[in-house]
């Protein structure tokens, strides 16, 4: 038998999960997140492994969902020097590199950057002739000053061929081992935040082999020597090891996206709205095809904005611990405020002082949890109000995120699942299972390989079939290069989108791609 | 006479894309340039109308094109002089002070871009009290003043000079030459003097942003929403007329401008009613039921129901929560000529105009009316 485990690491616990062939749980885990991370990841690889009873060497798939990245970004820790190389002077100096960047993280990616002459126009035409005398000197420069590069040329959404040229000539320069970010594999159109996401790519690159190295090591410790490793993605699918070390921004906000892909796969649905709560936030994502809608909105990440994709998550202050007040006009707030991890000891069902969501489900008797008689005393009309506007605060942010106004239906995960009772206005149907707790884990052992390939064509020019069948190709291929076995791979989503105001039938093609486990 | 710091610039581009109506473009860019030219050159003098004296010859520098390629292609930096250098060649004088042509995500920015570069005052005045898509549509040409000569140019220190006296046809000419440059171009234009702009232009937008975007830097310090909403109502002397949710969109792209139609369902003390916007480019007509409560020119604004920020068109999505805002326009668009040429009818809207505070009035009267 071959198995696969899965954790995904979250702000407050460390989940793992083992799955068999038939993708059916066979042990799952709930441990506390610690703050090295790695001890925590152990910690759950050796708590599932014992619960499971099964060998370690039958496990031949593993997969890691991940905060690393993000943390190392929020703390400014171990973050690479780079040097930003922009295509398209001389247009674009009117907002240089690192612009309302905050100053500590600039000082730590040494800030150096060089606007050279290239890019193209929206319609393809070239901007201005790439000068390899210029870069030369440039990269030359940079000898020993840099670890790190990131490159990002105007409209490369339309042709990477000079992104490219700049990593040829870079490697001729400082070395075959220099890393390298092209923009138009990591972001979207708009320059800036683009520019950002590819920066903060290539700073994590020393980020992304702690981990790696750390996660097979601990698995190896444990017995673990013969699985496929893989890290999640942020679009729902898993990369390799060597995939992952060029991408490591991909890795940020698979939490998320994790919990809504575990959530499909418990409930059986395609399309739906997933309700995540937890100890203290819950998040609402939209599950289409299988896989979570992506942001249209750019994402701040330790103070800078980037448009890397992301799930569309709605997250609002409200979840198992939440901290239930009455106020002086009677009313009753909930949240944002929670007890956290700590419910088991500060709630008033658990015999501690601190009223919380949990403790309202308790009393309605639509929860089993600690000694019920312990909240036997409450105010009815406390009791109410609070239930009421727990409902009231799900019902909207459900409604903010529903694609339209028809009902939907709604898979319900999470370890604080238990505050929600009945039916909610604006969902047809409710999914819960007995699993939804460790959701995310789930979700992280499930994944395919995944590839997304995005591009500007003018189908003025191009013609529209064409434009589809190259952009295809390109994604199965960057599937392929993600890890997947190359015949297994099949599209999943075609997107396009018109670029307004932009002359030519200016269009964005994005395909996503997806391929079986080697 | 005041220095613009950098929060003056942000709260200057929080407070245009209030006033623009719905369009006027994303301001990130725009209050990006502005914020890096200020770091580069030192803080921007604002000159009240009142300062500028009569005979200053005085130009606006502004940003044309499809906003999308702008998020990818922005400028240089060094068109503005470039064209400003090539327009005082033609006029033969100095240009002692800018101002801005509209209040509006990009262009609200610029001049304050050349302000810091150039060491040149900008005046506290526009030439539309809020964004418009068109050159022509401005209060300084309905007043009689001219466009041209317009000089356009692009980061490769190309330049052209459009000079026709008819309003319309300088709008055609500059938008084939922007696309030739790349699907966006700088320009300057609108010359006019210190005198013509105080007295035809609208005076004061540029404070009037900035008290606005100082408010709604400021929402979360207010007891509730309710309290800053009252008071962005009194600075703008608007009026609310809906709490709304956005439950359908349509979005139609016809010849570089975006037209659209938003269907809001009531909120709130709103509960149970309808309601539906018309926009091309610019927010254009809000009904209430059959009720239409505010036209072009007047000013329909959406502002987020939690955070009071402006929800510009390439913003708008199903679930989202928003106040409905109509603000008075400036009174220069209130006489025929101005109605014929911003109002209802010329977006093709088989409406007369009236008054966005007489329409509200009447509508509050009858409700009064209805519960009696």
């Amino acid at each position: 038998m071959k198995y696969r485990l899965g954790i995904d690491v979250g702000g407050t616990n460390t989940d793992a999960v083992i799955l068999d062939e038939q993708q059916t749980v066979v042990a799952s885990i709930k441990t506390h997140t610690t703050a090295d991370i790695e001890s925590g990841i152990d910690h759950a690889i050796a708590g599932v492994l014992a619960e499971s009873g099964i060998a370690p060497a039958d496990i031949h798939w593993a997969m890691l969902g991940t905060t690393q990245a993000t943390n190392a970004i929020v703390e400014r820790k171990e973050l690479a020097r780079v040097g930003v190389i922009r295509l398209g002077y001389p247009a674009t100096v009117a907002i240089p590199p690192y612009t309302e960047w905050p100053d500590d993280i600039v000082q730590i990616l040494s800030g150096q950057y060089a606007l050279v002459h290239g890019g193209y126009e929206y319609d393809g035409q070239t901007l201005t002739i790439m000068d390899d005398d210029e870069l030369r000197e440039v990269l030359t420069g940079w000898q020993g000053k840099v670890d790190a590069l990131a490159v990002v040329g105007v409209f490369s959404a339309l042709n990477k061929d000079q992104e490219e040229h700049v990593a040829a000539i870079a490697q001729e320069t400082l070395g075959a081992d220099i890393p390298v970010s092209l923009s138009a594999t990591i972001g979207s159109i708009g320059l800036i935040p683009r520019e950002n996401a590819t920066i903060l790519n290539a700073a994590l690159y020393k980020v992304i082999q702690r981990v790696t190295r750390g996660f097979s090591e601990a698995l190896r410790q444990r017995g673990v020597n013969d699985a496929t490793v893989y890290l999640c993605q942020n679009d729902g699918t898993v990369m390799s090891l060597d995939f992952a070390a060029q991408y490591p921004i991909l890795t940020i906000g698979s939490g998320p996206t994790n919990s809504i892909r575990g959530a499909a796969y418990l409930a059986q649905k395609k399309n739906a709205l997933v309700l995540d709560i937890g100890g203290t936030t819950s998040d609402i994502g939209v599950l289409v095809n299988n896989f979570p809608r992506e942001s249209s909105k750019g994402v701040e990440v330790g103070g800078v904005q980037t448009n890397f994709r992301m799930p569309d998550i709605l997250s609002i202050g409200l979840g198992g611990g939440s901290i239930v007040r009455q106020h002086a006009d009677g009313s009753v707030t909930v949240g944002p405020d929670s007890v956290g991890y700590r419910i088991t000891e500060q709630a008033r069902c658990f015999g501690g002082d601190v009223l919380t969501a949990t403790d309202i489900a308790v009393r309605l008797g639509n929860a089993a949890l600690g000694d019920p008689s312990l909240v036997t005393d409450l105010d009815d009309d406390l009791v109410q109000k609070a239930a009421a506007e727990i409902r009231r605060m799900l019902e909207e942010a459900i409604d903010k995120m529903k694609p339209s106004a028809e009902d939907v239906d709604l898979i319900l995960v999470g370890g604080g699942m238990i505050i929600v009772h009945g039916q909610l206005t604006g969902t047809a149907h409710t999914y819960t299972d007995s699993h939804g707790g460790v959701a995310n884990a789930i979700g992280a052992t499930i994944a395919q390989v995944g590839g997304q390939y995005e591009k500007l064509y003018q189908y003025a020019n191009v013609d529209r079939a064409k434009a589809i069948a190259d952009a295809t190709a390109l994604a199965e291929r960057q599937a392929a290069t993600a890890g997947a076995i190359p015949e297994s791979t099949q599209v999943v989503d075609v997107e396009e989108i018109p670029l307004a105001y932009a002359p030519g039938d200016t269009t964005r093609v994005k395909v996503r791609a997806v391929g079986q486990l080697k | 006479m005041r220095k613009l710091d950098i929060p003056a610039i942000q709260h200057i581009a929080t407070g245009a894309a209030l006033m623009g109506a719905g369009g006027g473009g994303n301001p990130f860019i725009g209050k990006l340039m502005a914020i890096s030219a200020v770091r580069q050159f030192g803080p921007v003098t604002l000159l009240d109308p009142s300062e500028v004296p009569d005979d200053a010859v005085v130009s606006s520098p502004s940003g044309i094109g499809a906003p999308a390629v702008t998020l990818e292609k922005f400028p240089n930096g060094s068109e503005f002089k470039l064209a400003m250098k090539k327009l005082e060649d033609l006029l033969g004088k100095p240009i002692t002070a800018v101002f801005p042509i509209e209040a509006g995500g990009i262009n609200s920015m610029m001049p304050l871009v050349v302000g810091a570069q150039m060491h040149l005052p900008v005046v506290d005045a526009d030439g539309m009290g809020r964004a418009f898509p068109e050159l022509q549509m401005s209060t300084l040409v309905l007043a009689g003043h001219k466009i041209c000569p317009i000089v356009m140019a692009d980061e490769k220190g190309n330049s052209v000079i459009i000079n026709t006296d008819d309003p319309h046809d300088a709008e055609k000419f500059a938008r084939a030459i922007t696309v030739q440059m790349g699907a966006t171009a700088q320009s300057a234009s609108d010359t006019t003097t210190g005198k013509a702009l105080r007295e035809d232009g609208v005076t004061g937008i540029m404070t009037l942003c900035e008290k606005i975007g100082t408010l709604l830097s400021a929402v979360s310090q207010y007891p509730t929403v309710a309290d800053a909403l009252q008071d962005l109502l009194q600075v703008t002397h608007g009026y609310h007329m809906m709490t709304a949710k956005i439950t359908d969109i349509r979005h139609v792209t016809k010849g570089g401008f975006n037209f659209g139609t938003v269907i809001f369902n009531g909120l709130d003390e709103d509960q149970g009613h309808t309601g539906q916007l018309e926009f091309q480019n610019e927010n254009i007509v809000f009904k209430r039921e059959d009720t239409v409560l505010a036209t072009a020119p007047d000013i329909i604004a959406l502002v987020d129901t939690e955070t009071l920020m402006p929800v510009t068109n390439e913003m708008l999505h199903y679930g989202k929560r928003v106040f409905v805002l109509g603000i008075p326009c400036n009174p220069k668009w209130r006489t025929p000529a101005g109605i014929k040429s911003v109002g209802p009818r010329y977006f093709k809207y088989d409406l007369d105009y009236e008054p966005v505070e007489d329409r509200v009035k009447a509508f509050r009267s009858q409700t009064v009316e209805a519960v009696k």
